[in-house]
């Protein structure tokens, strides 16, 4: 598994350093207003006519899950079954109101692609804009930024400002920021449709190569075969539950099975 | 590799403390959000830059025609003027812009984790760049008239240091109330309007019957704000110490409320907006 460059872990605290991911009893709950209320005015009007409903929806529900480090993990399940909340809540961006999540290392998401793009400015200024957004220092994207236009395949393209480039460009250049350095923890949601077929490779091979360094993986996909020939385990969730969890091959076939059969 | 960072949901320092730090760590980020919106509004407009340095030009060109009349005993005006107007001006856009970063900050809030305080520090941080730009065209209009700056100009670093702590909390709090409802920014927008005709910018102190003058300027701490700003440059004289004092329990006042309410709400915000 290790790598020369990869130094095991300091023996005696092993079975700690094995674990990338843990998740005790996480719970999410959104809460949904029954009319949706966008204004101060309105609210204080149904506040004293005491008309402001809410259901609650779990979109977690006590969820335990253990991830070991080097380990590609599946997640699969219908839309609204609470996957994307379970990336989010990984990778910090919701805080879970129950539970607990331990998470370690550095957490690369790959949520959508160039969230942060500015249509006005270049290509360069978009980088350094990114890059710190995914919390590294400006001079460490300095030191990353040649990388990245190869990577992307930009060339002098990347003094023009972002609303010239296409659509194909602008995603390129977002998965470029987002993964040129190798993460501890990388999360994939439902991505790699990006680009054209050979830049689809190198994405590919730049997922296979940071799971050959140790890098954890928690990918979201609705393609089976993808589940099966990235994924060592993978786990099912059905509204905020824990449906199954187990090797991918077995965690796939159930949820095809019972997708199909319902 | 043993100084990985660990998250741990359960185990985190009070999120006043935290977000603290996290900002902290987060600086670059905060240069180039300033840069963003430096740039952006500039860059496709030809005057560019000039156009800050412009406006309040204009502006007190306008004022200084209807009023200069009517306020015939105010010494040089024009500077009486423009020192209101940059500081009103930073207040304003400063607060204003905290509010439409953080909501506009929404869709990324959602995706990655960044501090949510930083979408405020940096409309406060472009705010100080145009405030010190504007102080440009008041230096040119202060040589223009003859009126030269004294000793007590010095002290304008620790007016401005306060204005921003005082812009920064006012924006954080409204922005937090901004997460729930929206509407909220445009009503903030006509209450500014108020507030700015019940501080004396454009009209001199004394034409504000006695008998509201005390609760009016006491209770308002831009008064307070804009006075410290002017006594150095327009008065050129020290600021008293009641004064100073009182700006500066009103600025860091409104920076500490304004900080515990929006961290404490924080966790909220990437389920709200």
């Amino acid at each position: 598994m290790h790598t020369a460059s990869e130094p095991h872990p300091a023996p005696g605290r092993e079975g700690e350093c094995q674990t990338s991911i843990r998740l005790e009893q996480v719970s999410v709950r959104y809460r949904v207003a029954h009319e949706r209320i966008s204004s101060l005015k309105e609210y204080a009007v149904r506040a004293l006519q005491r008309r402001v409903n809410y259901s609650d929806l779990w979109a977690l529900n006590k969820v335990d899950l253990e991830v070991r480090r080097g380990e590609v993990f599946g997640i699969v399940g219908r839309n609204g079954a609470g996957k994307s909340t379970l990336l989010k809540v990984v990778a910090r961006v919701l805080r879970p109101m129950g539970g607990r999540v331990w998470v370690r290392g550095h957490v690369a998401p790959l949520l959508e692609l160039g969230a942060a793009f500015h249509p006005e400015l270049t290509g360069r200024e978009n980088v350094f804009l990114s890059g710190t957004l995914l919390g590294f220092s400006r001079r460490e994207m300095a030191g990353k930024f040649q990388r990245i236009v190869d990577f992307a395949e930009l060339g002098d393209f990347i003094d023009a400002p972002l609303r010239t480039y296409s659509s194909g460009m602008t995603m390129r250049l977002g998965f470029a920021v987002a993964t040129d350095a190798k993460p501890d923890v990388l999360i994939i949601d439902e991505i790699l449709a990006v680009g054209d077929e050979a830049f689809q490779r190198k994405c590919t091979a730049r997922i296979e190569e940071f799971r050959r360094q140790g890098a954890t993986i928690l990918l979201v996909t609705h393609n089976r075969q993808l589940t099966q020939s990235l994924c060592q385990r993978a786990m099912w969730l059905d509204h905020g539950t824990v449906r199954a969890i187990g090797p991918a091959a077995e965690v796939a076939a159930a949820y095809c099975e019972a997708t199909n059969a319902g | 590799m043993i100084d990985e960072p660990v998250y741990d949901s359960a185990r985190r320092p009070s999120p006043v403390v935290e977000e603290l730090l996290e900002a902290a760590r987060y600086r670059d980020l905060i240069v180039q959000f300033v840069r963003r919106d430096i740039v952006t509004r500039y860059k496709r407009s030809v005057l560019g830059v000039l156009w800050t340095m412009l406006s309040p030009l204009g502006m007190m060109v306008v004022l200084t025609i209807v009023f200069s009349q009517l306020f015939k005993t105010t010494e040089a005006y024009p500077v009486y003027l423009l020192s209101g107007l940059i500081v009103w001006t930073f207040f304003a856009q400063s607060t204003i812009a905290a509010m439409r970063y953080f909501i506009w900050g929404g869709s990324l809030i959602r995706r990655v984790y960044i501090p949510k305080t930083l979408f405020a520090i940096s409309a406060v941080g472009a705010g100080l760049v145009n405030l010190l730009l504007s102080m440009v065209p008041l230096i040119l209009v202060m040589l223009a008239i003859g009126y030269t700056p004294r000793m007590p100009v010095l002290f304008l670093p620790v007016s401005i240091a306060l204005l921003a702590a005082f812009a920064l909390g006012v924006g954080l709090l409204f922005s937090a109330i901004a997460a729930y409802f929206p509407d909220v920014v445009e009503m903030y927008e006509i209450a500014l309007m108020a507030w700015m005709y019940l501080t004396p910018i454009f009209y001199p102190e004394e034409i504000i019957p006695e008998s509201f003058s005390w609760w009016l300027f006491n209770l308002n701490p831009m008064f307070h704000l804009v006075r410290l700003f002017r006594a150095p440059i327009y008065f050129g004289v020290w600021p008293a110490p009641e004064r100073l004092a009182a700006a500066a329990v009103a600025a860091l006042g409104a920076l500490v409320i304004g900080w515990i309410v929006f961290t404490r709400k924080a966790d909220q915000f990437a389920y709200r907006i």
